[in-house]
């Protein structure tokens, strides 16, 4: 009976300002374009926003988030040249030390807490915020009336000028003083503090421009209660991430940073909200709607299929080992997406062969029997690394040498990679099957191919990203065993909308119809060689366009794992032949919207999923 | 006046663990030690941003001193850790 009562608050709900419902549209990756620019237009605007009840963006990740405000700052601004105190330097001087000892207190405690290398490097910075030279040189100008604040400034900016000159190891630590530096100076003026603090007392809501998997790296749902972001649409870094964590998110949030730190946010990840200062009355209906809608989600449990009966494999996007405990805890029938890019980023050399079977294997075998589709390294453009510099200043990295590209670019990186996975897959029962990013031509897929083949992978295929290799799938498929349809990146290039600039975010939506039809010429030809076509793009997440992409004839369905469950509930109430006929009718649509709208018209079934 | 004067083996120069294990045994002495470049300006050894901004490589010699109850023990203590591979 929680259906009903879910279905009680009824579909549709988040396309009203109402701040405090929370409407569980999972239809999260899609809620761009139309609604979502307008409720953008609608956003808090001018110099007051703070003093707003409530602003809007755009929800890219469902559920409801209560937590205080942490503004995620830039640059701490340089204290004022002629900033002085106001006379009694002692007091000045014991301040200044005591923000000092403050930050260098934290430093410690947050590597004891982290422990291994993180602690030894925490505890070196904090050696610096402890330093005595630093300190004296800070009184002495204290003492000549110079605030606080800018003593700090001053004084680290003279052992920032002797390491920056030295270079090295030496140079690499300007970042460590600066960072100790604006901490201090953030405490003495009042700002928020910079950075992203790793733990908290209780979540907090992040709030910023927009975050770089930098900021992100550390934070869990322990942590972070919900993220807003000014910046960024329905792909974006932060839209992905808080979709793989579970964490609601709203992006496209006009006015986000000007909340004041600790303020009390509630955050409506569905419908795009961000109300301030909440009655406990509000943040309990949050709770309560929330619940709800768990509840309706765990009883949907089992491998994917339609309510007829047609299986549709259920799978799992991950980036790394651990990802494996909520892929599994969500239900994963395997892996439809294994990104291995984290082996790769931030550092200086490729990792070796031994390395990368390592990360490999437990992946294997997490899915005894179960297949685990892997991605080859998916570098360039939005992904530099610094051991396969690009040959050439790209002026469109989107369309520059990336993916299979750069791999052929590289054959000994890759011949490391294939040979690590035919190792790692050699001793499990995992089907293990390997598809190579931003294929565009039938040339590419052979080689691609015949390489797997040469290195002992038995079950080679590519990824349809670029729309030559959608137009021409009929000839694609033939030198390949399946196709996986990445649809952000065949989004960006079918509407030539980047998906790092987000002036054209508005116009990446998968549900375009255009989009559609590329999809559907690459399933059909799937289909009649009897070969597989998955989805591992952010639409198969979105549970409305899960059901159209099967009505077109796409055979599994790979996403973050917390979006498995909404994919499986909404794929469970429609029988095949109703998946078609939503398919055939957002494919006669002449917008991204109305191809959403008549899609859902054919999906009675929504409405029980309160979607 | 107690005095000593190593050679900088670490492969690291005094950087990295080998300065901060050296600034934390100098800042327990409660007199002043300073270290120095050979033939350089000696810097307080307590402090370590000083001692890194004297960028000793490997291979350097550097020259350590200290005036106090127990300098000398201090000073074999230090020479130690600098001259630790």
């Amino acid at each position: 009976m929680e259906a009903q009562e879910a279905a009680g608050r009824g579909p549709g709900a988040n396309e009203t300002e109402q701040a405090a419902a929370v409407t569980p549209d999972a239809g999260a990756a899609s809620t761009g374009t139309g609604a979502s620019a307008t409720r953008q237009g609608a956003a808090v605007s001018g110099p007051g926003a703070s003093e707003q009840a409530a602003l809007t963006g755009t929800g890219v990740s469902p559920g409801a988030g209560y937590g205080p405000a942490h503004v995620l700052v830039g640059d701490i601004p340089e204290p004022d040249k002629e900033a002085r105190h106001d006379g009694d330097a002692a007091a000045e001087r014991a301040r200044a030390e005591r923000a000092l000892d403050e930050v260098a207190a934290d430093l410690e405690a947050r590597g004891a807490r982290a422990g291994g290398e993180a602690e030894e490097v925490l505890g070196a910075q904090a050696m610096m915020a402890r330093d005595p030279g630093l300190s004296g040189e800070v009184g002495a100008l204290v003492d000549q009336g110079v605030a606080a604040a800018r003593a700090v400034f001053e004084a680290f900016g003279k052992y920032r000028d002797l390491l920056a000159a030295a270079g090295g190891y030496l140079g690499e630590r300007v970042a460590d003083l600066d960072d100790i530096r604006d901490r201090t100076i953030a405490l003495l003026t009042g700002l928020p503090m910079p950075g992203v603090p790793a733990t908290a007392d209780r979540p907090f809501v992040l709030i910023a421009k927009d975050l770089a998997p930098a900021d992100t790296a550390l934070l869990s749902k322990e942590v972070v209660a919900a993220f807003v972001t000014e910046q960024g649409g329905p792909t974006s870094h932060t839209a992905i991430l808080a979709r793989a964590m579970g964490v609601p998110a709203v992006v496209g949030c006009a006015g986000a940073t000007s909340v004041a730190s600790g303020t009390p946010v509630l955050v409506d990840g569905a419908a795009g909200t961000v109300r301030l200062s909440p009655s406990d009355d509000e943040v309990a209906q949050a709770r309560q709607a929330d619940e709800a809608r768990r509840a309706v989600l765990s009883a949907a449990t089992g491998p994917g299929r339609t309510a007829d009966g047609h299986a549709v494999p259920l799978l799992a996007n991950i980036g790394g080992p651990r990802d494996l405990e909520s892929a599994l805890a969500n239900g994963a029938e395997g892996v439809g997406l294994y990104r291995t890019e984290f082996l790769f980023l931030d550092r200086e050399t490729a990792p070796t062969g031994e390395e990368q079977e390592a990360a490999y294997r437990p992946v294997f075998e997490a899915f005894p029997e179960g297949r685990v589709v892997v991605r080859t390294l998916d570098a360039g453009a939005d992904k530099p690394l610094a051991f396969l510099p690009p040959p050439e200043e790209e002026p469109n990295p989107a369309l520059g040498e990336r993916g299979v590209r750069m791999f052929r670019r590289y054959p000994e990186i890759m011949a490391v990679q294939l040979g690590a996975l035919a190792r790692a897959a050699a001793g499990t029962s995992a089907k293990v099957q390997v598809m190579a990013p931003m294929v565009a031509t039938v040339e590419e897929a052979e080689w691609f191919a015949t390489a797997c083949r040469t290195a002992g992978l038995d079950s080679p295929g590519i990824m349809i990203e670029v729309p030559s290799a959608a137009l021409r799938a009929a000839d694609l498929i033939r030198a390949v065993d399946f196709f996986s349809i990445g649809t952000n990146d065949l989004t960006q290039y079918a509407l030539a909308a980047d998906r790092q600039v987000s002036a054209v975010a508005g116009l990446q939506d998968p549900w375009h119809p255009a989009v559609l039809d590329l999809i559907a010429l690459a399933a059909t030809a799937a289909t009649a060689e009897s070969k597989g076509c998955g989805v591992c793009g952010e639409a198969a997440a979105d549970p409305v366009l899960a059901c159209v992409l099967v009505g077109m004839g796409v055979t599994s369905l790979s996403m973050g794992a917390p979006a498995l469950p909404w994919v499986r509930a909404a794929l469970g109430r429609h029988t095949l032949d109703q998946c078609r006929a939503a398919a055939a009718a957002a494919r006669t649509a002449t917008s991204a919207a109305a191809a959403k709208a008549a899609a859902r018209a054919e999906l009675p079934g929504l409405a029980a999923l309160a979607l | 006046m107690a005095e000593r004067k190593v050679s900088v083996t670490s492969e690291v120069g005094l950087h990295a663990r080998p300065a901060a294990t050296f600034v934390q045994t100098a800042a327990k002495a409660p007199f002043d030690v300073t270290v120095a470049k050979a033939g350089g300006q000696p810097v307080n050894a307590k402090s370590i941003l000083s001692v890194l901004a004297l960028d000793v490589r490997q291979g350097e010699s550097i020259v350590i001193s200290a005036d106090g109850d127990g300098a000398e023990e201090l000073l074999d203590q230090l020479a130690q850790i600098a001259s630790a591979s």
